[in-house]
């Protein structure tokens, strides 16, 4: 405790010294809980995704309208990127475009079909100026009326374009996680380039879709990799751009202690765990909890040997000043079908047996729910939210599910639940105070997992295996009890079929107004009821793509949505 | 909790070896591509291994493609292939293994690759993309180059799937399946019109409608498989029935029985909406099954013929 003191006195010289000169987001910000701004991937560093605001609330949100919706356009300037100024209006001025990047620009997606066209993360709001982002792209928009203020394009090396969760902020610094592997910082207001790092090497495969997390004056940076490869969170200076420290996933060398969860120390080394989603922050401890990803190879295992396969599909606390484990929970051991346990958890001071405690609470791809105290790690309880979780046949005494290894895959299927996608993925949860209940978009269904690579040494990354779809049951948005970690209700949406990809269901958010925010598989932006998640208001935006937010602006409350290149504000009419 | 000591590996090697030797001139004939072979030749796009054996080219039927050619379609399969394909083509997080399927196999240089690039195929989930002629002929350039490395045995031929007990399966039809099919009825010769184990099996589990649903293994002309129907009642009493087009829960769309759609609006629980799903006895025998349970089944349903 004393330790953590004095930590907290050298945090805060730091972060006054280094913003002596400039505006923009001062880190201390970020230490308050979600209202007026939305400066970090989850709002604030809770991962609650629970907004203080209340202006709209259950009695007017049938009064909810549109304020404005823009369009912005993904690619090389050349190829028509930008967005136009002012919404559906003509005439505004040409929106500056800052182009950046080692590549030539002919592997950058343009159109309306690719992935870079896709709103899939956080869209900062600091000052009355929104941060949308796809991969290579970059915006600065208008928050008060949708007009496009500067678009930043990076020319790609190339690296798999699935999305990109969004910047990170610190002063007027800008942040960004490229597919090709390099954090750029960005200047805020101009929207041009300070520097950029690489982050790992494309040549292994890596790619980054990951929103950097400002933590005091750390940016902490996770990627991605579906090959067997090291995973790591890195932490760079804000202001060069230096590492600071590098935690690795798995063990790297031998004198590792979970080195006896693996079968040796090359299966290990290579043995995946990325964290590819941002986790969440405890400035008390100064613990940033973060889950990790599947172990490598994915599916046949056999290189990793019959151990557990520590830190992967774990939730872990790794202290930002010494980027050393403090505490770690697997929530799936020895996991054999790339259900990554890497979503955000929410950070809650709550009562538990009796008295308040501080709580990690998440939901995880296998289908189970956990909560934990997040200052020491201990277990207190697991649930099983999706029912037709097929791979365990109960939980151990540690509080972990125990994995049926017959489940893995049989050459002839083995029928599983849930599919590869998951029970639930990286859409992130919400938790709201008001109701008690966690709240996470769920999917129950089945795959028949054939093995099909029979050499013994097995396959690599996600390969061996052939997944095909047996049954969908139901998709939900399911609402959980943090104190026994059993659902409390579930809404299914009617008829809905799979999302599709790593898409199971939507970023949730809660706000003190009473009202919990999703996209539905129908393409509506939806305001349910937290105590029942009976539906309130409704919009149909076309295919809700990240996270509702809100913000407060001149004394107005938005809610802000959006759906694939458009970008909807929603006001009180 | 102590895990078995010997991973369930030991089984599969068991069952290859079982595989190998059992193989039988139907199965591998069903698992020929379709559309006109030409005598004598290898199958286009097998055998691709781990290198050493230098007999790709056995295998690969193509002119080999100019090196830039290939470097431009790895970098641009790279950006909006991998995620869903993996990097090595063999199946990523949702798309299926380029190296096995016939779009790829059979292709030559883009023309068949290239029609599913640019119209994605819905039904599984995968998007289109807007791609140039000489974009399209790099991925393909690309993928193409794969058939280098040493046969692969194991790979040129999949393993049996037929390993349950047809007798134990048909006990287990008769007992869970015998109320709504019969081999003498709709499943007559079913053995025959599936002849590919895999088809087979995965199909009985959950046969997709013809149209709709996007879950599954796809359109199967082997079966009549009825579409979801709806059933809205309004407040005075009127029915209006039709096939399910969409539904959430703000809004229902029906086609009737001229074709027309109709389309609802939905408060609450006005209208009042059923749902009939044909396959929710499929659905609920999920839940239920062994994986020998399915074995057995379709090593049974592979017997009727």
């Amino acid at each position: 405790m004393k330790n953590m003191k004095i930590s907290l006195v050298v945090f805060t010289c730091m972060v006054s010294a280094g913003l002596a000169t400039g505006q923009g987001l001062d880190p201390a910000t970020l230490l308050k809980p979600l209202s007026d701004s939305w400066p970090t991937y989850s709002g604030d560093y809770s991962g609650k995704r629970y907004s203080a605001l209340t202006q709209i609330n259950q009695s007017n949100i049938k009064t909810l309208g549109l304020a404005w919706a823009t369009r912005v356009t993904s690619g090389m300037p050349a190829a028509g990127g930008g967005g136009r100024g002012g919404g559906f209006g003509g005439g505004a001025a040409a929106v500056p475009q800052i182009v950046a990047g080692l590549g030539t620009g002919e592997l950058n997606e343009t159109g309306t079909t690719g992935r870079s066209s896709r709103i899939v993360g956080a869209v900062l709001e600091v000052d009355g100026v929104l941060y949308p982002s796809t991969p290579d792209n970059a915006w600065a928009v208008d928050a008060r009326d949708g007009r496009v203020l500067w678009h930043f394009v990076w020319k790609t090396r190339g690296g798999t374009h699935t999305g990109n969760r969004g910047l990170g902020m610190w002063g007027n610094w800008l942040y960004m996680e490229t597919p090709d592997d390099f954090l750029v910082c960005i200047d805020a207001k101009t929207g041009k380039e300070r520097w950029h790092k690489e982050i790992a090497p494309l040549t292994e495969q890596y790619f980054s879709t990951n929103a950097p997390i400002v933590v005091g004056n750390h940016i902490l940076v996770g990627i991605g990799n579906d090959l067997d490869s090291p995973a790591f969170l890195t932490s760079y200076d804000p202001e060069t751009g230096d590492v600071q420290w590098k935690w690795y996933a798995t063990p790297q060398d031998a004198s590792d202690p979970a080195l006896k969860t693996w079968a040796k120390l090359t299966a290990s080394k290579y043995g995946g765990g990325h964290m590819w989603i941002p986790g969440s922050y405890d400035p008390e401890t100064h613990l940033y909890i973060v889950g990790t990803g599947n172990p490598t190879p994915a599916y046949t295992t056999q290189s990793r040997g019959e151990g557990d396969n520590l830190y992967t599909c774990s939730l872990v606390a790794i202290n930002v000043d010494t980027g050393k484990l403090v505490w770690h929970f697997q929530t799936s051991p020895h996991d054999s079908h790339d259900w990554d346990s890497t979503q955000t958890p929410a950070l809650v001071n709550a009562e538990f047996g009796g008295k308040m405690r501080k709580l990690a609470l998440t939901a995880t791809r296998n289908g189970y729910y956990y909560t934990l105290d997040r200052v020491t790690g201990e277990h207190l309880v697991t649930g099983k939210f999706s029912p037709t979780a097929n791979w365990a046949s109960g939980v151990d005494s540690r509080g972990q599910p125990v994995r049926i290894p017959s489940k893995d895959w049989h050459v002839a299927g083995a029928l599983v639940s849930p599919t590869n996608a998951g029970a639930t993925n990286w859409m992130p949860p919400t938790f709201s105070p008001d109701t008690g209940l966690f709240y996470v978009t769920t999917e129950d269904s089945y795959s028949m997992y054939y093995l099909t690579e029979l050499d013994p040494r097995g396959a690599m990354g996600l390969g061996g295996k052939q997944e095909m779809a047996a049954g969908m049951m139901g998709t939900f948005l399911t609402a959980i009890d943090y104190k026994t970690g059993k659902v409390a209700w579930r809404h299914q949406y009617p008829e809905a079929s799979a999302w599709g990809g790593t898409n199971v269901g939507h970023p949730l958010m809660t706000t003190a107004g009473k009202l919990l925010f999703g996209g539905d598989p129908g393409g509506n932006l939806v305001a349910y009821d937290p105590a029942n998640g009976k539906p309130l208001w409704h919009a149909k935006v076309g295919d809700p793509s990240n996270g509702a937010e809100t913000y407060m602006l001149d004394g107005k409350q938005f809610v802000l949505i959006a759906a694939v290149d458009m970008l909807y504000a929603f006001a009180l009419n | 909790m102590s895990r078995p000591k010997q991973k369930a590996f030991t089984r599969v090697q068991v069952a290859g070896a079982v595989v190998l030797a059992a193989m039988s001139t139907a199965f591998l004939l069903a698992q020929a591509p379709p559309g006109p072979a030409t005598p004598g030749a290898p199958p286009a796009g097998r055998g691709p291994g781990r290198g050493g054996g230098g007999m790709g080219g056995t295998y690969n039927p193509r002119p080999p493609a100019a090196p830039a050619e290939v470097a431009r379609g790895k970098a641009l399969y790279g950006v909006q292939c991998t995620f869903c394909h993996g990097p090595d083509a063999r199946g990523g997080e949702s798309g299926p293994n380029l190296w096995r399927t016939v779009t790829v196999t059979n292709d030559m240089k883009g023309e068949l690759i290239g029609k599913v690039i640019l119209s994605g195929v819905p039904e599984a989930g995968m998007p289109r993309f807007d791609m140039t002629p000489s974009q399209i002929s790099d991925i393909a350039a690309f993928l193409h180059s794969f058939n280098v490395g040493g046969r692969d045995v194991m790979r040129d031929a999949p393993p049996n799937l037929l390993v349950g007990n047809a007798k134990s399966g048909e006990a287990y039809f008769k007992a869970k399946c015998g109320n709504c099919h019969s081999v003498t009825g709709d499943l007559k010769s079913i053995g025959t019109r599936i002849a590919d184990p895999k088809t087979l099996q995965q199909t009985w589990i959950m046969p997709t409608p013809p149209r709709g649903g996007g879950f599954g293994l796809g359109a199967n002309a082997a079966l009549n498989v009825p579409p979801k129907t709806v059933t809205v009642t309004m407040p005075n009493g009127q029915k209006h029935e039709g096939r399910l087009d969409r539904i959430d829960d703000f809004t229902v769309t029906l086609i009737d029985d001229t074709g027309s759609p109709r389309t609802f609006l939905r408060n609450d629980r006005i209208p009042r909406v059923e749902v009939h799903d044909p396959l929710k006895p499929h659905k609920d025998l999920l839940a239920g099954y062994t994986d020998d349970d399915i074995h057995n089944v379709t090593a049974y349903l592979a017997t009727v013929k």
